[in-house]
This record gives structure tokens, C-alpha cells and sequence, in this order.
């Protein structure tokens, strides 16, 4: 049997000619995707809780139009309390505020004492976290103490400061502190003990161990206590504030509830909610800006 | 000659409550300055209690730790330690890993430019000095280590304590930086201890093998020298006579003499 001779020149591939390559405009393509994933992801995220909210408004309306109801639909929250809803810095004399204002009086309180209590709840956290003895002493007595609400603080620190402001503030202090001590000492008992031979060998004294590799290494968890910690301070100054007067928010609410004023605490309501949600926000965005990397190893 | 580091008579005995475990029984060993010398054994031996002993991690029960004739019973860079998993800091950059170990030890020997440089010197030495900024989750598993060495010899240590340093790494890795670490040894005349379970990383990188017997109570089984030449390459000791005879030697010592027994509780 004979196979076809395959002949040379059959073999020999012909001079090559290149063939122009089309040029495929790779950037442009996906950009022009991306802006459009973009636009789809921002109304997948905003639409709902716009058409939702939407729906709310009208049962609402619905549910209060009648002349007789007890509390004000949304249509009379916008005929009465324009002005707050619309702009948050006016000012007309001594008491008449825009809500922005009042909110900032509220927000500096809860700064000094939201402050002074994570510069303390870590300090105290990382004693209780490194030390078994003063867990074992300290642990049980702040369990009993967190469970304490924060307006029950107030009289006493009425009391003992003899002034609305500073009680005002301890009450934000005494309130915010629990979550962040104990977090704080959940974090630094979880340090790696890598972490602590690194210490040992360099010979780092406590104070280079404490911001060199405590505080760095727990601050996942001292920031999700401070998350905690701030949601509970704006919760408490609306509080204290309704009792001890002033400029801020919770007192506007008292203020407003003693003249009758339902659709101006409804509007403060929603000022309360929104801000509460940034302060939230900010402290996580903080969280994971300080944290950057921590997490991952 | 008095021994640069010498083990006396080292046990270790750990107590949890009224039950006491045995690790480590009479220890002998002195080491020479600059000698690269593995510790080798079946898991669960105590090789890297051992370790700690030397490095002041953990105290002895018996005996005592001599760093040339002084007593070492607490940890320094003196002696500093490259740990199994790289133990970088994972908040801080390649560069400010190696600095923290810099900054502490040379504080006010060295001028913040000198410091600099020696940090430099060292990630160069290691081939790290391109990641300077990079933090360790975005390096691979070998480079850590690498910067784990890098951030020990920069200590100046008197001794460099190796916890089985590549074990974590895949081979080809692995043989690399055993490459690296040779070429560092020779050049530095580091006095270096080496934990490891792996024969052949034994028999490449030590003047001397220290073979453990199995646990509780382990101690010094047989050290063995390896009487081969330096530098080593890995492709000519292949079929080398002393390499596969040191080979042989501890293959034998592990699995004839001391097999592995699943230890009963």
C-alpha cells in the first residue's frame, strides 16, 4: 500500500503576509459599562426605600386626614413646620433656631462625652484585657452597671455637678463607656501571642506595647464598640436633654411637646434619625479607614 | 575555648493545675560562634520549646541557658527569633515592620539616616527592598518570611533563632530561600539555631544535626556533623557520598531507632 506522496511545495507555507489586526478599543468598552452598572446600582439601593417610603407617606396620610385625628398627617408637618424642613440654619432671635443648630449644641455634648469615654473605655479596656485579676474584680461590676439606663444616672450627676451642662455630658460618658471597655478587652485578649513574642524579644515597654501593638491589633473590635457606644450616646443626650433644658435637640422636643407643637417633633424626629444614622456611618468609615489591612493578615 | 551558647542541663517541666508534663530532660548542648546547627525530631518532641528556652520565651525548669558565660533567662534581640508563621504586623508596612525592630534596638545608637540605611541594608540582603511599602497581606507567603529574617538579622542578634522558618512555604520556595539563607550565613558568619522536620533542609544548611527523641521527656538522642564543604550547592550534594550518608544517618535515627508513636494520653 502507497501513501500520496506529499509533495514539498504542499509542506512549504507560503510567504507570509500579515493581515492589518483590528484594533479593539478596550478602555472605552467597560468604562461606559461601568457607568451604566453604576447608575443601576445607585437606583437599585435608592429606589426602594424612596418608593417604600413613598408608600408610608400615603397610608399615613390617608390614616390622619380626618379633621378629629389625634396626631398630624404629613401634609400638615410640611403646612406647619416648613421652616425647619426647609432650613436648618435660620436664625430669629434667641429661641427661634433652625434644627441644625440645635443638633450641632447636641452633637458637641455628645463629642466631649463620647470622647472622654472611648479615651477612657480604651484605657480601662486594656487593663482588664491584659490583667486576669483585674478582669476577674472589674468584669462583673461593669456587667451590672451597663444594664443601668442612661437617664437613671441623671439625677445623680445632677447632684453631684450641681449644673445641667457637665451632668449632661457625664450621662453621654456613663452610658457610651460599657460597650467600648468591654470591647476594647475582648480585642486585646484575641492579640495573637505571635504579636506578644514580637514585643517580648524587641523588649517593647508597656507604653510602646500599648499603642505600637495593643491598640493597632484590637482595633477592630475597639471600633465596633465605639459604633455601639456612639449609637447609645445620641440616644442618651436626646434623653437628658429633655430634662435638663438648653439649646439642643431633645430639649426642642420637650419645648415643642409643652406648646403642642406635634408637627414640629415629628421633623426633629427625622433629624434625630438622620444624624444618628451619619454618626454611625462616620465612626465605621473611620473604623475601616484605621483599620485598613488589621484584619487581614 | 568556653562555648559561645551553652545548654546546661536543661529540662522543662510544665504545670496546669495538680497534672505536670515532662517536656525536655537534661540538655546538653554547646554551640560555637557562628556554627548553623538544626534541631530536628518528630512533632510534638518539644524542639520548638526548646527554642523558646533559648530565646527567653518561655523559662526553664532545670538547668540554665548561657549566652557567652552570662545567663539568659528573659527575651532580647540578642537573640531574636524568626517565627513558623512570619509573625509581621499586619497594620504596618514591610519597611515599618523592620523599622519598629530598628528603631527600638538602635534607639540612640544610630542616627535616624543610619537607621534608615540599615533597614535598607537588610531588606536588600533578603531581596525584599522593591515591597518596601507594601503591607504583608499583599506579599506572598515566601516574601513574609523574608521580611521576617530580614526584621531578625536586623536586631544584630548574637544568636538567630529559626522556628521552622520554611516549613510553611511550597517547595520551590522553600529551596529558595534555603538558598538565600546560606548565602546570608556565609556572608554574615551569623551563629544561627534551625527547628526543622525536614531531612534534607537539615543536612544542606547545618554544621551540625541535633536529633531529639520522641516526647515526653525528650532529650538529645545523637548530634550528628555534616562534614561537607562550604558553599553547598543543592544539585551536586544530590548524589554526594557524605550528604546521602547524613542522610541516611538521620532517616535512620527517626524512623528506625525513634519512630513516631502516637502518643498516648
Amino acid at each position: 500500500m502507497s501513501l500520496p506522496v506529499i509533495k514539498s511545495d504542499v509542506v512549504v507555507a507560503g510567504p507570509f503576509k500579515p493581515r492589518p489586526a483590528t484594533v479593539v478599543p478596550l478602555a472605552a468598552q467597560p468604562r461606559r459599562f461601568d457607568l451604566r452598572g453604576l447608575a443601576i446600582k445607585v437606583a437599585q439601593s435608592v429606589l426602594p426605600p424612596i418608593v417604600v417610603l413613598a408608600i408610608l407617606l400615603g397610608l399615613w396620610q390617608i390614616a390622619f386626614s380626618d379633621p378629629n385625628s389625634s396626631l398630624p398627617p404629613p401634609s400638615e408637618v410640611w403646612a406647619q413646620s416648613r421652616d425647619l424642613i426647609v432650613s436648618p440654619f435660620f436664625e430669629n432671635g434667641d429661641q427661634d433656631i433652625g434644627l441644625g443648630w440645635r443638633v450641632l449644641v447636641s452633637l458637641e455634648r455628645v463629642a466631649y462625652g463620647f470622647g472622654l469615654a472611648a479615651i477612657v473605655g480604651v484605657l480601662v479596656g486594656a487593663l482588664i484585657g491584659q490583667s486576669v485579676w483585674a478582669m476577674r474584680g472589674l468584669d462583673p461590676i461593669f456587667q451590672v452597671l451597663r444594664t443601668v439606663p442612661p437617664l437613671a444616672w441623671l439625677p445623680l450627676s445632677l447632684a453631684a455637678f450641681l449644673d445641667s451642662r457637665p451632668s449632661a455630658i457625664f450621662v453621654i460618658f456613663i452610658t457610651s463607656i460599657w460597650p467600648v471597655i468591654i470591647n476594647t478587652a475582648v480585642g486585646i485578649r484575641n492579640i495573637p501571642q505571635d504579636y506578644r513574642n514580637v514585643a517580648q524579644v524587641l523588649r517593647l515597654n508597656h507604653i510602646e506595647f500599648f499603642y505600637k501593638i495593643m491598640v493597632p491589633a484590637a482595633a477592630p473590635y475597639i471600633f465596633s464598640g465605639l459604633k455601639i457606644g456612639v449609637g447609645l450616646s445620641w440616644l442618651a443626650i436626646v434623653a437628658a436633654e429633655m430634662l435638663t433644658g438648653g439649646v439642643g435637640i431633645g430639649f426642642f422636643i420637650w419645648d415643642a411637646w409643652n406648646s403642642s407643637r406635634l408637627t414640629d417633633i415629628i421633623v426633629a424626629l427625622v433629624y434625630i434619625g438622620l444624624v444618628g444614622f451619619m454618626l454611625d456611618k462616620l465612626v465605621s468609615f473611620l473604623g475601616a479607614l484605621v483599620t485598613r489591612g488589621t484584619a487581614s493578615n | 575555648m568556653s562555648a559561645y551558647l551553652k545548654l546546661d542541663h536543661i529540662g522543662k517541666t510544665f504545670t496546669r493545675g495538680s497534672a505536670s508534663t515532662e517536656v525536655l530532660r537534661d540538655i546538653r548542648l554547646t554551640i560555637d560562634k557562628g556554627e548553623y546547627v538544626s534541631i530536628i525530631g518528630h512533632s510534638g518532641c518539644g524542639k520548638s520549646t526548646l527554642l523558646n528556652l533559648v530565646a527567653g520565651l518561655t523559662q526553664v525548669s532545670q538547668g540554665a541557658v548561657l549566652l557567652e558565660n552570662q545567663e539568659v533567662n528573659s527575651p532580647g534581640p540578642d537573640r531574636a527569633v524568626v517565627f513558623q508563621n512570619h509573625s509581621l504586623l499586619p497594620w504596618l508596612t514591610v519597611y515599618e515592620n523592620v523599622n519598629l525592630a530598628v528603631s527600638k534596638v538602635f534607639a540612640g545608637r544610630k542616627t535616624k539616616a543610619e537607621r534608615h540605611d540599615w533597614i535598607m541594608e537588610n531588606l536588600t540582603l533578603v531581596q525584599m527592598a522593591h515591597a518596601t511599602d507594601k503591607r504583608p497581606s499583599e506579599i506572598s507567603g515566601g516574601m513574609k518570611q523574608r521580611v521576617g529574617i530580614a526584621r531578625a538579622l536586623a536586631m544584630e542578634p548574637k544568636i538567630l533563632l529559626l522556628d521552622e522558618p520554611f516549613g510553611a512555604l511550597d517547595a520551590l520556595t522553600r529551596a529558595h530561600l534555603q538558598d538565600q539563607m546560606m548565602e546570608i550565613h556565609a556572608r554574615l558568619g551569623n551563629t544561627i539555631i534551625m527547628i526543622t522536620h525536614d531531612v534534607d533542609e537539615a543536612v544542606l544548611l547545618s554544621d551540625r544535626i541535633v536529633m531529639m527523641t520522641n516526647g515526653p521527656a525528650a532529650r538529645i538522642g545523637e548530634v550528628l556533623d555534616v562534614p561537607l564543604p562550604r558553599p553547598r550547592h543543592r544539585i551536586a550534594l544530590a548524589s554526594d557520598r557524605t550528604y546521602l550518608k547524613c542522610r541516611e544517618a538521620v532517616l535512620k535515627f527517626l524512623y528506625e531507632r525513634h519512630r513516631f508513636v502516637e502518643a498516648a494520653e
